[in-house]
């Protein structure tokens, strides 16, 4: 039992049962199982971004391009579509990725190669990619009426009682999940988390897993943006602006340390969560939706203070020591 | 007869083949400096003058005072990411002040006071808490803005006094706003502290090895915190500046300046993992940042494509020095 107590992951989501509790007070529909699914396909997008994050800041990196290469996918694939609507959407899933992926490969070609600190890299990339996205459609919009039908409603197409979204989400996060716990790609993310001079001497090569967490990003980045616009149906350059650091606070949140190699598939997938929730019931428990930023700020910091208890390292607890004597 | 050896000078950077005065960073951005000027002054008849001189100021006087404190900050190892909604809530306040009817110089104070007290609030999470800054200030930046936005909504606050408007807006002599006094002022006074005091040179220290510097009596939490402060107190002081130049409050004010005035810091060689930096280099870097807005503004460029010569500019400007020494070495790979 005590063992059990010992995961996050577990205080999070009794922390998310609190909050479903707290707001069917105020709200007694919200519990139910069919709002509880609206809120999971609500959140799936940011799901999603939150794992492609996660797998970034596991290695000591950060990734501040993801929405801005939402943003650019997302019209690439829009235009595409409003131009040749007879592509199916399947297809224009695998450009989406493609996109994404170089997106993400020009990111981790700069860390690996020029050993460009990430944040640097992707502060540059952030303002790049959006400022692309203004260069490719020339500042226009595609407007819900330059979509085909098949377009926007992939998604919404319901399987198995859930709609497509859901199930794509459902999907990544157990691919997730199996990548990180069961094959070498996933292991050495972690290894190189924990311990970047000791994954060295493992044979395992640094720069090249970073390469590849960056192209994981960059590909979720842009399946993201596939499903943003076709979710919000319309494509502009101000498409997901600032959502970077909505991406960062789910992955806070769930207990992904910034200082890398700690973390997982279900803690992110529960940060995202807490933050749908809270974006979802603000409107049906009557606060108004101004307050949801400082409340997910509220959420960060208190996550942060939680989560850091847990992780203090042995230098430091020697040097408090040598403070009071 | 025994040689006395001079006292030695010990550097900001330890003293590498390539780094001597004429390849360092801050002659490269000197050089850019002047080819972008070359540049603009080509491209546009309208940009030698001395009132459009002047104006391009204003591009990045405001900027550029967050990003001399978010310079120390950042050679220290610590970030801020929450400047800009620092900016914001104390710009509401004083709008809520304006509102009940306070006078130019309570306003000021409450902007700064404002200011000071958000900065104090990060920094005593990340030193007496022991949490990292970046993921502290990603949470207080959506604390900040969001109170403001709570307080503001979707409204507006107007109707500043009209001595009010001189930070803003004023001059203080010729074609020199008082921005722009401020800001040189400002950079003077950093150099100083950076480069000129026992303070300075404990920020370099710690930003390079913060264990030693405990263990060699430096008091590394009370000097990350005393930065943290300083941050918020320009914020402050921008967020004066800002709220009188424009006459107005909204919640969305400055959105997105903390990541320009990152990479001002980090253009202008700063190095993002601490421990190295001038502030030389951040107020040429804030310059530079000024002359291709600007000119790119002239040329009728639309700002969010001038955003993707500042992102090309951070990254090749970073990436250069780097792959110039790798062609040298004759292992680029």
């Amino acid at each position: 039992m005590k063992n059990f107590l010992k995961y996050r992951e577990i205080w999070l989501l009794a922390g998310i049962v609190l909050l479903i509790g707290l707001i069917s007070t105020r709200f007694p529909g919200f519990a139910d199982p069919a709002n509880l699914r609206q809120v999971f396909n609500d959140t799936s997008i940011l799901m999603i971004l939150a794992l492609g994050q996660m797998v970034v800041i596991l290695t000591r990196s950060i990734d501040l391009s993801m929405a801005s290469n939402l943003c650019f996918t997302g019209m690439v694939v829009a235009m595409l579509n409003a131009a040749h609507p007879a592509i199916p959407i399947p297809v224009l899933i695998v450009i989406a990725l493609l996109v994404g992926l170089l997106l993400g490969a020009i990111n981790g070609f700069l860390v690996w190669r020029l050993n460009i600190p990430s944040i640097v890299v992707t502060l540059g990339t952030l303002t790049i990619y959006r400022g692309a996205t203004f260069v490719v459609s020339g500042g226009a919009w595609v407007n819900a009426d330059q979509m085909s039908p098949d377009f926007i409603n992939f998604q919404r197409a319901a399987f198995l009682g859930l709609p497509v979204l859901s199930w794509i989400a459902l999907f990544v996060i157990a691919l997730f999940f199996l990548a990180m716990t069961r094959t070498q790609i996933g292991r050495s993310i972690y290894a190189i988390g924990v311990n970047p001079t000791a994954s060295v001497y493992a044979g395992i090569d640094v720069g090249r897993t970073k390469f590849i967490v960056f192209c994981i990003s960059g590909m979720i980045g842009g399946l993201a943006g596939y499903l943003w616009i076709s979710r919000y149906v319309i494509a502009s350059v101000e498409v997901a602006n600032g959502y970077e650091l909505n991406i960062i606070a789910a992955c806070v949140i769930g207990g992904i340390s910034i200082a890398g190699g700690i973390g997982s598939v279900g803690g992110a997938v529960l940060g995202a969560l807490f933050l749908g929730i809270i974006s979802n019931a603000l409107p049906v428990i009557n606060i108004s939706p101004f307050w949801q930023m400082a409340i997910s700020g509220s959420a960060i910091i208190l996550a942060v203070v939680l989560n850091a208890r847990g992780e203090r390292r042995q230098g430091r607890i020697i040097l408090r020591k040598a403070e009071a004597a | 007869m025994t040689d006395t050896p001079a006292p030695r000078h010990i550097p900001d950077r330890l003293d590498k083949p390539l780094s001597s005065a004429i390849f360092s960073w801050e002659a490269l951005l000197v050089v850019i400096a002047i080819l972008i000027f070359a540049v603009n002054s080509f491209a546009s008849p309208y940009f030698l003058d001395p009132w459009s001189l002047s104006d391009l100021t204003f591009n990045f006087t405001e900027k550029g005072l967050i990003a001399l404190a978010m310079a120390l900050l950042i050679i220290s190892g610590e970030i801020d990411l929450s400047v800009a909604a620092i900016v914001a809530l104390a710009s509401t306040m004083m709008g809520m002040a304006a509102q009940a009817g306070a006078g130019t110089p309570v306003l000021v104070a409450i902007g700064i006071a404002v200011g000071l007290g958000c900065g104090a609030f990060n920094g005593l999470l990340v030193t007496r808490l022991g949490l990292p800054s970046i993921v502290v200030t990603i949470g207080t930046m959506s604390l900040f803005r969001g109170i403001a936005f709570i307080i503001l909504g979707d409204k507006a606050y107007k109707g500043y006094p009209e001595t009010f408007a001189f930070f803003g807006q004023g001059y203080v002599w010729w074609v020199f706003s008082f921005e722009l006094a401020l800001f040189l002022f400002a950079a003077l006074v950093y150099w100083f502290v950076l480069h000129r005091t026992s303070f300075g040179r404990r920020v370099f220290a710690i930003g390079n090895n913060p264990v030693a510097c405990q263990f060699s009596g430096v008091r590394v939490d009370r000097i990350k915190f005393i930065l943290f402060c300083l941050t918020g107190l320009m914020s402050g002081i921008a967020s004066v500046l800002i709220t009188s130049r424009l006459g107005s409050t909204r919640p969305s004010i400055a959105q997105g300046y903390e990541l320009e005035a990152i990479t001002m810091v980090v253009l202008g060689g700063v190095s993002i993992l601490g421990g190295a930096g001038s502030i030389l280099g951040v107020v040429l870097a804030a310059f530079i940042m000024g002359l291709v807005t600007f000119g790119l503004g002239l040329l009728n460029v639309p700002g969010i494509v001038m955003s993707i010569f500042i992102g090309l500019l951070l990254i090749i400007v970073i990436a250069l020095p780097i792959v110039w020494r790798r062609l040298r070495e004759g292992r680029f790979a």
